[in-house]
């Protein structure tokens, strides 16, 4: 604990996601990391003057603007001579990345700036109230995509982002999840290690907005890399390098742990339709293994 | 003159979480342990310290109880016990 | 060194005399030949600064934020439209307490669209918590960018400061202009030593969310600190004249004001033309003067004063208006006069050169013989009433 860079004491909800990520991003990028970050639970939780929980130089701006703030850091570390000493990240949300933030991180990217870019994906805007976002998966309760009279809740399906970062020609592009924390650092680390801008998407339960008990939050994510439903990939230089191969289960298995999906329980139509987006997945990426996976 | 401004870093330590905790919280029975260190890795709050087997234990000043070091525990050695229990 | 040349590429030049470590900005016309200027400047290595090219205004002053942030002396400029999209950043900067160096190349406000100059864009800001600062020329706006961050960065201060230019009249005139030297520059303005800074030997959060029991606080200081900021730029305009020669009270400039019967207040290069018909009336033997404000924020509340309670008829003059309330500065200054003892007869408000509408000598010479006993409330030169329906 004395030496975690991102220390207890913030206000999250016991068993979240994203302050578990938050943490293991953070420790594994090292002391050496200057961080900008987007308006968010991240941001609200861990700096309610006069606490901070982040033990690096840390800095929020506003909610959409986390990478171009970014990209003024690197220019000036540049300027300064210590770019090459120092890592930058930019993060948040999915909100504030792939909907608000999306213009500010296109622009960074186009630049080109040597910057890793994480975001939280817990699939809505939580910090406001369990709001539907760009990243919101299909058929997804939340309180303005509500399930009712004439809806099954979000009528869309999630933005590709990890696909909208591979077509800006960056180097890494990465998909990871709170259920496997070790291959968070593993990604983290490889990141940081290339020169060029960087985009690490991690899928992070929220207890509180997908309606599920604090102690199941590794368990979510997990299910939610073992249906299909969330692909862990890695995109180098454009190509996809390699994905974690799963034993696909049934997305019911994840579906029925959280409150967010109960209305599709008695719909087999809709849970087809879940289930085709899964096997979709399962196919463009080659998720399925041969044999049981290795780690 | 300025006003509230900046913070100095961990200063969030000044903020016990651990008052969060009503029902439940992880008792680490040190028994069976195998220093795998993921109850480490997967606490939301970072309160888990332990170098090798047998040595994880966590900072009930911050604990929020959340249960996810005894669910993660491979050996089942972190279990989940009323507020009240004595360690 | 006395150059002839155009009022962008002047900027550009004490831009790059002061600098900057980081240089950031959206094209937006007027502003455009500043920007690609420096980016020259930058290509032929006349220039040492990263020149990161945005893809917005809003990512521009947040690139600005994050390299002042990091403790690099940075500049950004802007207008109308672009100022606007930047705005929340721009209260975000004054906020965070760093000195960014803003040109604002004034320009009207869409709808309708209109690439002319008047000052809505950088007025409709005041509120910011920014230093305001209007150049009447060329030469005064080459001094103001460089006693900008002289000010901006000073260790009581640390604000930023938006240094207002008349689009296309300023920008795009022409005019010889006494350039500083680098090393008179090096002299006046020190290199940049940041008061707090992301550094990772010395790590810090900034911008943490200050709920009700801390923000109004924050917000005070910056209130107060603008009233530091009254009392030090005549002491840095001293300075100034010392290493430049160049005499500037820095808050106001009175143009025969003393026993003037009538005295029209306005801000920017509208003064110029005021000038030149103040020592055509006077000349007739027409007590009439000018009061320029140099300095718009903080406001200059008690130079003002002083400068006009002996004055018995006072127009002021807005290139701006707060649409179904008062023109701004007209407002301002009324509030100035408001509940004192020792007053003016009259406060007439004129609204001139909206959407780059020309302010002849002729207006002038119109506002002052508009300026008589009956008080105007907001009275519009050159307005074209046959442009005016009822019905679409």
């Amino acid at each position: 604990m004395s030496e975690h860079l991102f220390r207890p004491g913030h206000t999250a909800c016991a068993g979240c996601g994203q302050a578990l990520a938050a943490r293991i991003v953070i420790d594994t990028a090292g002391p050496n990391t200057i961080v900008a970050n987007s308006t968010g639970c991240l941001e609200v939780f861990s700096t309610k003057y006069p606490e901070s929980a982040w033990m690096v130089p840390w800095i929020h701006s506003l909610f959409e603007n986390s990478a171009a703030v970014a990209s003024g850091i690197e220019a000036a570390l540049i300027y300064l001579g210590k770019k090459d000493s120092t890592n930058v990240i930019a993060q948040g949300g999915d909100g504030g990345t792939a909907d608000i933030g999306l213009q500010a991180i296109s622009g960074m990217w186009e630049r080109g700036h040597d910057i890793l870019y994480v975001c939280y994906d817990n699939e809505a805007y939580m910090n406001t109230g369990v709001q539907r976002s760009g990243l919101t998966p299909f058929d997804t309760n939340t309180t303005t995509s509500p399930v009712g009279k004439q809806s099954a809740g979000n009528i869309r399906p999630k933005k590709p982002m990890p696909e909208i970062a591979n077509a800006h020609g960056i180097a890494y592009v990465a998909t990871s999840s709170a259920g496997f924390p070790q291959d968070i650092q593993r990604k983290v680390k490889k990141a940081l290690s290339i020169k060029g801008p960087k985009y690490i998407q991690i899928h992070v339960p929220c207890p509180l907005g997908w309606r599920h008990e604090s102690k199941l939050a590794l368990q979510v994510a997990k299910m939610a890399v073992e249906t299909g439903l969330y692909p862990m990939i890695e995109y180098e230089n454009g190509s996809l390098a390699a994905v974690r191969k799963i034993q696909p289960k049934p997305v019911e298995e994840y579906l029925k742990i959280q409150g967010r999906f109960k209305h599709l329980l008695n719909d087999p139509g809709a849970l087809k339709k879940i289930q085709e987006i899964a096997d979709n997945n399962i196919q463009k990426y080659s998720l399925r293994a041969e044999s049981a996976p290795t780690n | 003159m300025f006003g509230p401004l900046i913070v100095k870093p961990g200063t969030s330590k000044n903020n016990k979480t651990g008052s969060w905790r009503v029902e439940l919280r992880p008792q680490f029975l040190q028994k069976d342990c195998i220093g795998c260190k993921m109850c480490l890795l997967v606490c939301p709050e970072g309160c888990i310290e332990g170098t090798e087997k047998n040595t994880y234990h966590c900072d009930y000043l911050y604990c929020k109880g959340c249960g996810g070091c005894a669910v993660i525990c491979p050996k089942q050695d972190v279990v989940m016990v009323k507020e009240e229990a004595k360690d | 060194m006395k150059e002839f040349l155009e009022g962008s590429l002047a900027v550009a030049e004490i831009i790059k005399l002061c600098r900057p470590g980081v240089v950031s900005a959206y094209p937006i016309t007027p502003q455009t030949h500043i920007v690609e200027e420096l980016a020259k400047l930058v290509a032929d290595a006349e220039l040492d600064a990263q020149f990161v090219n945005v893809e917005s205004e809003h990512s521009a002053a947040s690139v600005v934020l994050g390299a002042s942030a990091t403790g690099v002396r940075s500049y950004t400029a802007t207008s109308s439209q672009g100022l606007f999209y930047m705005a929340e950043v721009v209260f975000n900067i004054a906020g965070m307490r760093l000195p960014v160096i803003m040109t604002c190349a004034n320009r009207a406000i869409s709808a309708p669209i209109n690439i002319w100059n008047d000052q809505q864009d950088s007025v409709s800001l005041r509120d910011s918590g920014w230093i305001q600062v209007y150049a009447e020329d060329i030469q005064e706006t080459v001094d103001l960018h460089l006693l900008a961050y002289r000010l901006a960065e000073d260790k009581s201060i640390m604000l930023p400061v938006m240094v207002c230019m008349d689009g296309f009249i300023l920008t795009h005139g022409i005019e010889t202009v006494n350039m500083p030297q680098q090393d008179e520059v090096n002299k006046f303005l020190p290199s940049y030593k940041p008061l707090y800074k992301l550094d990772t030997e010395n790590p810090l959060t900034m911008g943490p969310l200050a709920d009700p029991d801390y923000y109004m606080e924050a917000r005070y200081a910056i209130h107060q600190t603008h009233k530091d900021v009254l009392k030090l730029i005549p002491k840095i305009t001293a300075e100034f004249a010392k290493v430049f020669g160049r005499q500037y009270q820095g808050l106001i400039e009175e143009y025969q004001v003393k026993g003037a019967e009538r005295v029209i207040v306005a801000m920017g290069s509208v003064c110029g033309t005021v000038k030149e018909v103040v020592d055509e009336l006077r000349a007739k033997g027409k007590k009439v003067g000018l009061l320029k404000i140099v300095t718009y924020r903080p406001l200059p509340c008690q130079e003002i004063y002083t400068a006009l309670k002996g004055v018995p008829k006072v127009a002021v003059l807005d290139k701006a208006l707060s649409l179904g309330s008062y023109a701004p500065l007209a407002a301002e200054v009324k509030a100035i006069f408001s509940g004192k003892k020792k007053t003016t007869e009259v406060i007439s408000s004129f609204v001139a050169g909206l959407g780059g509408r020309d302010i002849t000598k002729d207006s002038i010479k119109e506002i002052f013989r508009m300026l008589n006993t009956k008080e105007k409330a907001c009275e519009f030169i050159d307005l074209k009433p046959e442009l005016l329906k009822e019905q679409l």
